[in-house]
């Protein structure tokens, strides 16, 4: 068993972090101390323990990696079901946790608890970030009644670990931190609740779509105690804002307890007030990296170093600035050449990288630290996508595989539509504008509202939003999609 | 490519400067030289000294008008405005703090430069709460009044 020495964050700048009612638990037979709130990975990292599982063929210790439910690297068995992904598992009192042999038995009889139950819906709206709540905000309140799932325990999407203040103009809240714009968010989706336009279902993925006549037709799996449920929902539209998963990088170690997304890191700090570690080593230069580095440093943590391969700093310069200022260098057209340590990171050999990109022989430098955080980018999530069968483009100015889809979020297939991430790695005020976007044309698909000007509105805004340099990238994976969408036409 | 891109660190060269004259009076620094879809500096300034061509445009301050009332610095997001004043053989400067433990008045802190490195001590003289982010205003000494731009408690 590899421990370290992590803590629990009780003083932050921006964050309240209120001592919370301590739950025991059982993990490997001994007894453990989390916090309510914690999920069961966080309560495990505060224990010090970073290594969840054993690879499968080499037994090599593993830790998380994405702590948002998106990798599978941190199946264990809670209360005799396996492969439950902890990340997203929330922590009850007297659990009993366990490391699982190799590929888990399916245990059939504890599996389903309850029969099948059928929901159906005007709309059903996949993933509570930014994107889907504003979908799902526009589109109930057309009065089209609107199922909101989410896999995570609370909503919001990457937005409740964002702590940072953000950019654009007035519509876009700037100058308002991520976490308010998420308990805003979520204050008007309680009043559209209380009034019966909108179902909320947290603790549940949408696993897969299925046959169905003149309607769509998703399986949903909601969790309760560890146990499932199936959910056997139809709706007439459907929103996909499922987000976007964390890339990782090839090298030496990356599979070292200690080698973690950025998303994870930020989700471990700014949401469940653990120290991912004690001294990190980012790795990407981009805003993720640069504004998760700040945010290290506002949970009293060290940040050793910022290498980025590209010979300059992908993010804004004031997010660079803010850095510099607190004295943590960035290292441009460098790289990680490997992570070395015993069951856990111990640090990292960095190197300069050479005009082609190619590591400079002798300028290897030992980087010693307890954790590699990776903002090496994100893929947009459309394994749903696909399975429902629209049209899908490789779009490397948009992370990957995404969906087409035409101006009003509308993919190939009628009825099915996309927003933020998914669509296109983006931002989160974009991702807000897609979602509205989407959830006032499927109210309009719907017939609930005819005026189209609002429409129009949303699309000026995402437009101008992308006018300058830094939207280049969007700019460009949009007019590519674009391009595809009228070539199907034809 | 210009080499702030590489280092994340802006000279005094990549900015717009004031006038003696109207550092004496004390005017917002705005350290944003990208274009970067953002404007709240502009909707924040009670005169209207701030202005850009768009909202991708980078902002520019008109000293003139600028009263260095210091309410911009607090809700920019890129914690990128700095109000300096200088007074004789002193320079005031204010700036944006989002740590802990925060900076009392009367406390003696280290001065840091945009790199991060000890230039000096500042006395704080006035902080004020905006939302989280703390408008904190230390006295330092005047030949530094350019280059202190961060401070450690
Ligand atoms: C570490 C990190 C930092 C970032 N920092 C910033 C930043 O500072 N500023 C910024 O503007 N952008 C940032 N981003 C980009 C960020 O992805 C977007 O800002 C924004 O969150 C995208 O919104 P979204 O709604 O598309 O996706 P998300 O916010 O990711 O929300 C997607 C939601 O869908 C849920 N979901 C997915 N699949 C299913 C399923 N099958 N069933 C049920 N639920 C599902 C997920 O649980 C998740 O809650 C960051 C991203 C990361 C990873
Ligand atoms: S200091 Fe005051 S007057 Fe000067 S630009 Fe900022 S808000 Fe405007
Ligand atoms: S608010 Fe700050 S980051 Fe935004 S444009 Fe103004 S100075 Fe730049
Ligand atoms: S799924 Fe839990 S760490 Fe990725």
């Amino acid at each position: 068993m590899v421990r370290g020495r992590c803590v629990r964050i009780r003083t932050h700048p921006i964050i309240d972090f209120p001592k919370r009612k301590q739950l025991s638990f059982c993990f490997q037979k001994k007894r453990l101390v989390g916090e309510e709130g914690d999920t069961i990975a966080s309560a495990l990292h505060a224990a010090g323990i970073r290594t969840l599982t054993t690879s499968l063929k080499y037994d090599n210790p593993r830790g998380f990696f994405c702590g948002i439910g998106k990798c599978s690297s941190c199946l264990m068995r809670v209360n005799g079901i396996p492969n439950v992904r902890i990340c997203i598992a929330p922590l009850k009192e007297g659990i009993c946790v366990e490391m699982q042999d190799k590929l888990a038995r399916l245990p059939v009889a504890e599996f389903f608890g309850e029969p099948t139950k059928t929901l159906d819906f005007d709309v059903l709206v996949v993933g509570a970030g930014p994107a889907g709540l504003c979908a799902a905000l526009e589109s109930a309140s057309r009065n089209a009644p609107v199922l909101l799932v989410d896999e995570n325990q609370c909503l919001g999407g990457q937005l409740v670990k964002q702590t940072h203040k953000f950019f654009g103009s007035r519509e876009e809240r700037a100058g308002t931190r991520g976490i308010d714009i998420a308990k805003d968010l979520e204050c008007e989706l309680h009043r559209l609740q209380r009034e019966g336009k909108i179902q909320v279902m947290t603790d549940a993925t949408v696993i897969g779509y299925y046959e169905s006549k003149n309607r769509h037709r998703f399986g949903v799996v909601k969790r309760c105690e560890y146990k499932s449920r199936l959910y056997d929902v139809r709706c007439k539209a459907v929103i996909l804002a499922c987000g976007a998963m964390e890339n990782m990088l090839l090298f030496p170690g990356n599979d070292l307890p200690g080698v973690y997304g950025a998303g994870a890191v930020q989700t471990l700090m700014n949401v469940y007030g653990v120290k991912p570690g004690d001294r990190v080593l980012m790795v990407g230069a981009g805003n993720v990296g640069l504004i998760v580095s700040y945010q290290l440093l506002q949970a009293g943590i060290m940040v050793d170093r910022v290498v980025e391969a590209a010979p300059v700093i992908g993010g804004y310069h004031v997010h660079a600035a803010k850095l510099r200022r607190c004295g943590v260098p960035i290292f441009t057209s460098h790289s990680i050449k490997e992570v070395y340590g015993d069951e856990k990171v111990e640090g990292a050999i960095v190197v300069k990288l050479d005009e082609q990109w190619k590591p400079v022989k002798g300028s290897e430098e030992d980087v010693p630290c307890d954790t590699i955080c990776l903002a090496v980018g994100l893929t947009p999530s459309t394994r749903l996508l696909s399975q429902i069968g629209v049209d899908l483009e490789f779009i490397p100015e948009a992370g990957g595989y995404v969906a087409l889809h035409d101006e009003s979020m509308q993919t190939s297939v009628r009825g099915v539509y996309v927003a933020g991430d998914a669509s296109g790695i983006e931002e989160a005020s974009t991702a807000m504008i897609e979602g509205k976007i989407a959830g006032l044309a499927a109210a309009m698909q719907l017939g609930r509202i005819r005026k189209k000007n609002l429409l129009v509105q949303y699309q000026n805004q995402l437009s101008q939003l992308r006018a300058g340099p830094f939207g280049e990238k969007p700019r460009i994976a949009k007019e590519k999609i674009a391009k595809h969408v009228e070539i199907g036409h034809v | 490519m210009c080499e702030y891109e590489k280092t994340g660190v802006l000279s005094i060269t990549d900015l717009q400067l004031p006038t003696g004259k109207q550092l004496e009076k004390g005017v917002a620094i705005l350290e944003c030289v990208e274009e970067i879809p953002c404007n709240p500096c502009v909707e924040s300034c009670p005169v209207h000294a701030i202005s850009m061509k768009d909202i991708n445009a980078p902002p520019v301050n008109d000293f003139e008008r600028c009263i260095g009332c210091t309410k911009c610095i607090g809700i920019c997001p890129g914690l990128a405005i700095f109000v300096v004043k200088v007074k004789g053989e002193k320079a005031r400067v204010t700036l944006p703090y989002e740590f802990v433990p925060a900076p009392k008045v009367g406390n003696v802190v280290k001065a840091l430069d945009r790199i991060g490195v000890v230039r000096g001590e500042g006395l704080v003289t006035k902080v004020v709460k905006q939302g989280k982010t703390l408008v904190v205003t230390i006295e330092i000494d005047g030949k530094y009044a350019m280059d202190i731009r961060n401070i450690r408690v």
